[in-house]
């Protein structure tokens, strides 16, 4: 089905399944511990053998020798495979680095063997005898020391490197108030609960992979391009995912090794990464530096807005796309953009939750609240002067905002307007809701007790993308609906959603839908990342089911146009009959897919939200502990809100810790990220997030899809943290602009104690 | 992890002599630190005697009006002993500070007090650390450096003693009992019982060879506030960036030690003899000789002030 006009009514209309908050539908397995993850098919091959990865000792260099006398003599040893022995290897196109390392070696960790032997624990110790001698060389791992050297990236998901808009420079020298700052990001590791992990079984020259994986068809693609091997004859199921956050999009070193391992060893072989090997083995969200300028007039009009983004990755990697949200969140005529890259031998950088705006978005909403004290306005105040219908900053895109289609460059309009722009809605509900009237302007004039009070605010802003999923759905003769898709659910309640969608299709109740994920033996979907699942994978199973309801209409010999679908029956005119009759002994399947015209050319689909966070910062040691926190979302139709709600809660908890905790640490000496374990890398825990609360602002955008949906799951971080420092400043009046704002950084400033 | 031998031992003495007739042998008690060490292959034991069955786990009114702490008490139950909230609660609190419930119900008395260092690159068997692998260098001292001491460093070793435990112990002049594989038993004050790191950081305590702690006293109750704040962070589940056990009498007078400075539980006596001047004077005293980095110079500021903080609470909790 292609969806090239703007959706008109339809089944989804009806809201009698989808958008209610209705329970997961694998919750009763996941909180049973009966979904099986990666690691726990046992019973796919009762002999799986362990796989456990060496992970280099050096970031840049060489090695020089392996020895693996000593380990090969270790009891239970099966096989080691290294890059010496694995035979030639291909490397995935969404793979910066090698997943199988030496002789040469890009970065620490880098994985440069795996020891197979019948237990985990054997696996591990031999793996401590591999004797490895390396030469090291000298490294990039400095991002400040290497930004002047950064060149301008290809084009990308993030569009091109620079855009200009009006006369920026000019603007800027003229513009009676000025504003001009720089704010640094730091490293931060995705830190899902579960780990990368794979069980791979060989038959023949056939490969199957149980994996979590958030890109099944990606993840296919890569491994048959490493292994040289026909995408045919690999299969990856990936039924269950315990959390991702981008961690998981691509191919990652536990697939390759447990395949290699499994063809060494001549038996199924597993292996999960260590934790240590999170932070520096797989990809992380790379560090900025951030320079932004705005330029505005007394009355708090930007007439010029400038911000460039530096970030570094291993060589043909590519940037951190921290400026996008600035061409298109707030007015301005003159304008620009740019982004530079710079080579650092860290492991590569590549998405975490919301890339390019999540990072952004820290730095934009400190810098608006800041310009909004120098001119004297009220913060909301300012931003919703500076609203805008219309995309200010809309550089000719590449061929096409869909990452999987490869559509032909469309005629290009500089200022097309927003399908659907609420932010100023959420701003004022909010304002509203959280009491920001309440709010005493001037910092560090609150206080209880010990605790110094400030509230902050800061927009919330990310792009809906729309990209092909495809779907299968199948009726048998008790009226089960059944969903085949490899879409994946890393948490998000996918499972649910698709249920929903299918059961007001198809005229049945929930329990009547069986949802089969994961498997890359379903019909390819659009995956889950950049929020774009929820909506597309839905709409895909919406065009299944309309294939659906034709056949079925077609079997009763109804028109599909008068048919009805409710209460599990069809019905035209006076007569009716059950799906289950309709359905018959063989039963019907329909496939289809929703693929996209240019309506989001013509439109600019994003979604809007404002944060509202209140911190106590305690007046003696500088802790900041959050009070409250709020946002208010504007993101299409909800489709479970009770999920929804989750996500962006979820996403706020992340933003909270980007803002007080989180950062891998550089030993800018030895080319590593040092707190590589949940003990020093810290998120936040319970104790540290308060009573957070979600709101969705009534919303449908016909323009996105039939399902007239969008993302809400990385919204939900974006303008997080810089709220949270707002907030600091309100509490403290002091600015922090280097992530994350830890009690060090506000120290030397607090009043003094009597 | 190395493969190893396994023991349940019976009684403290005999404990101690499998200790000495297995070079290379550890105790085992909760298992929280010691298991996960030897899975990096950072400890290495061929033997291990789990202590767990020594009986070693009550806590005793002494003849003197204090209280003795068996070895293998676990942290939950000494955090909510009656006796230990009543008359020690800067001990009660510091408990409490640590950890998580799940590991306060297996750590006891003695592993907590023998907990190693969380220096980042003593857990990297890849990084160079004298306290890992003696003579391989530090990888702290110019790199990553913001959690470590300030106080008692040597240019072999900079790490911190992460316990808070210790840091209340430390502040209620405790003692720790031991017995030796010979037989021969001896008490430790608490303040000699742990080492600066010096040229031998690989050595964190006075404990000889198969040594091993039967139990800790605590001398009579001495009153007061008893206040223990340890700043960090987050709110839970991380170890302390500096830490302040304090128990300040009426009069202004009392005892203050801190965590997170120092290779050891840090108190300096004869700084306590300037509370009643306030923070700014126990602090200059207490951390007279500090020589921090440049990442973890904060902690100086910091501790004066959560100094500052604990006494004024303390004056407003006086009765
Ligand atoms: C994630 C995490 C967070 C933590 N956070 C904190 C925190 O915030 N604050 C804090 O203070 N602690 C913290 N801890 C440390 C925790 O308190 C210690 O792991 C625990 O106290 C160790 O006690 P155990 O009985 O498990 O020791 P074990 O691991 O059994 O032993 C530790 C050492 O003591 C030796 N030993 C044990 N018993 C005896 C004995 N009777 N005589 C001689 N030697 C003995 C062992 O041989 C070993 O060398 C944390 C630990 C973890 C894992
Ligand atoms: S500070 Fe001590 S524990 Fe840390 S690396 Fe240096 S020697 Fe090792």
């Amino acid at each position: 089905m292609k969806f090239d006009t703007p959706a008109k009514t339809n089944p989804i209309d009806q809201l009698k399944v989808v958008g209610k908050p209705v329970d997961r539908i694998d919750g009763p397995l996941k909180t049973t511990g009966t979904a099986k993850y990666a690691y726990e098919h046992h019973d796919v091959a009762p002999d799986t053998a362990y796989g456990y990865v060496i992970g280099s000792a050096i970031a840049k260099g060489r090695i020089t020798s392996i020895n693996l006398n000593e380990a090969k003599a270790a009891p239970g040893v099966l096989a080691i495979v290294t890059a010496d022995n694995a035979g030639k290897l291909g490397k995935g196109e969404l793979n910066t680095a090698k997943l199988l390392g030496g002789p040469e070696i890009q970065h620490y960790h880098q994985a440069i063997g795996v020891v197979v032997a019948e237990t985990f624990e054997q696996a591990r110790a031999a793996a401590q005898l591999v004797q490895v001698k390396y030469e090291r060389a000298k490294g990039s791992f400095d991002l400040a020391a290497a930004k002047d050297s950064g060149i301008k990236p290809k084009p990308g998901f993030g569009g091109p490197p620079d855009t200009s808009v009006g006369n920026f420079a000019g603007a800027f020298a003229s513009a009676p108030v000025k504003f001009e700052a720089t704010y640094t990001t730091p490293d931060q590791s995705h830190c899902m609960m579960e780990p990368h992990a794979s069980i791979a079984v060989w038959k023949g020259d056939k490969l199957t992979v149980w994996t979590s994986n958030q890109m099944i068809a990606w993840g296919v693609r890569d491994m048959a391009k490493t292994l040289g091997i026909p995408k045919e004859n690999v299969r990856f199921i990936s039924p269950y995912i315990g959390g991702g956050f981008g961690g998981k999009l691509f191919l990652r070193a536990d697939v390759l090794l447990a395949a290699l391992g499994a063809r060494a060893a001549k038996r199924p072989v597993k292996v999960a990464l260590q934790r240590a090997l999170m932070m520096n083995n797989t990809t992380h969200r790379a560090a900025t530096i951030q320079r932004i300028r705005l330029g505005a007039t007394k009355e708090g009009k930007l007439t010029a807005i400038a911000h460039e983004s530096w970030s570094g990755d291993l060589p043909d990697g590519g940037p951190e796309t921290a400026v996008s949200q600035t061409r298109q969140l707030y007015a301005g005529a003159n304008r620009m953009t740019a982004m530079r890259l710079a080579v650092l031998d860290l492991t590569e950088a590549n998405a975490m939750r919301a890339p390019g705006e999540a990072s952004g978005m820290m730095a934009l909403e400190i810098a608006m609240d800041e310009m909004a004290e120098k001119l004297g306005l009220d913060p909301i105040e300012f931003r919703i002067l500076n609203d805008t219908q219309v995309v200010p900053d809309n550089p000719a895109k590449p061929p096409s905002s869909d990452p999987q289609s490869k559509a032909p460059e469309e005629k290009h309009n500089p200022h097309p307007p927003f399908s659907q722009r609420q932010l100023t809605e959420c701003f004022r509900t909010g304002a509203k809701r959280f009491g920001w009237n309440k709010r005493n302007p001037t910092p560090g004039k609150t206080r209880d007790g010990h605790w110094l009070i400030g509230i902050g605010v800061a927009a919330a802003f990310r792009n809906n993308l729309v990209t092909k999923s495809a779907a299968r759905v199948r009726l048998d003769n008790r009226g089960i609906v059944t969903v085949e898709t490899d879409m994946t659910d890393i948490g998000t309640g996918s499972y649910t959603i698709i249920a929903q969608t299918a059961a007001e299709m198809m005229g049945v109740p929930l329990d009547k839908v069986v949802v089969r994920l994961g498997d890359s033996s379903f019909p390819v979907s659009c995956g889950s990342g950049g929020q774009w699942g929820g909506n597309n994978s839905t709409a895909g199973v919406y065009a299944a089911c309309m294939k659906l309801r034709e056949a079925i209409a077609q079997k009763a010999g109804f028109n599909a146009s008068d048919a009805t679908f409710t209460d599990g029956q069809v019905r035209s005119g006076n007569r009716t009959i059950t799906l289950a009759e309709a359905a018959g002994d063989k039963g019907l399947v329909a496939e289809d897919f929703i693929e996209y015209g240019d309506l989001d050319k013509q439109f600019q689909q994003s979604t809007f939200g404002a944060h509202f966070v209140e911190v106590g910062v305690n007046a003696a040691t500088g802790e900041t502990r959050l009070r409250r926190m709020l946002a208010v979302c504007a993101a299409g139709r909800i489709l479970n809100p009770k999920m929804a709600r989750s996500q962006v809660i979820g996403a706020m908890t992340m933003g909270a810790g980007a803002a007080l905790m989180e950062g891998l640490v550089v030993d800018k000496r030895h080319g590593f990220f040092v707190n590589h374990d949940l003990a020093t890398y810290e998120v936040p825990v319970h104790a540290d997030i308060p009573h957070l609360e979600a709101i969705f602002l009534d919303e449908t955008d016909p323009t996105s899809s039939p399902m007239k949906a969008k993302g809400v799951a990385e919204l939900g971080i974006c303008g997080v943290a810089a709220a949270v420092a707002n907030a600091i400043y309100n509490a403290t009046g002091i600015r922090v602009r280097d992530y994350p704002i830890t009690l060090d950084k506000l120290l030397d400033k607090l009043p003094e104690m009597v | 992890m190395r493969p190893f031998t396994f023991e349940r031992a019976k009684t403290p003495a005999d404990a101690a002599a499998a200790a000495s007739r297995n070079p290379g042998s550890r105790f085992v008690a909760g298992g929280t630190n010691l298991l996960d060490l030897m899975k990096l292959e950072i400890e290495t034991p061929t033997h291990l005697i789990d202590v767990n069955g020594l009986g070693l786990d009550k806590i005793e009114p002494t003849e003197d009006g204090g209280v003795r702490i068996g070895a293998l008490v676990r942290n939950t139950d000494l955090s909510a002993d009656e006796r230990i909230r009543r008359d020690y609660g800067v001990l009660a609190r510091a408990l409490v500070a640590g950890a998580t419930g799940q590991l306060r119900n297996m750590a006891t008395t003695a592993g907590n007090l023998l907990q190693r260092t969380r220096c980042p690159y003593f857990y990297d068997t890849n990084q160079p650390c004298n306290k890992r692998t003696p003579g391989s260098g530090c990888g702290a001292i110019g790199g990553y450096s913001r959690q470590h001491a300030v106080v008692g460093v040597s240019d072999a070793c900079i790490a911190t003693h992460p316990s808070d435990m210790a840091v209340a112990l430390r502040v209620l002049d405790a003692t720790v009992e031991t017995i030796r594989p010979d037989g021969a038993t001896r008490k430790i004050a608490i303040a000699e019982f742990h080492r600066l790191p010096g040229d031998k950081p690989q050595i964190d305590t006075v404990l000889m060879s198969g040594e091993l702690i039967t139990a800790v006293t605590l001398p009579k109750p001495i009153g007061g506030a008893q206040i223990y704040r340890k700043v960090r962070d987050r709110a839970s589940y991380a170890f302390a960036l500096i830490s302040v056990a304090a128990i300040v009498q009426r009069d202004g007078t009392g005892r203050v030690a801190l965590g997170g400075v120092a290779h050891k539980p840090w108190r300096v006596e004869a700084a306590e003899a300037e509370m009643p001047r306030g923070a700014k004077a126990v602090t200059a005293r207490l951390l007279a000789d500090a020589k921090p980095t440049a990442e973890n110079a904060f902690k100086l500021k910091l501790v004066e002030r959560a100094l500052a903080s604990v006494l004024a609470e303390a004056k407003g909790a006086q009765p």
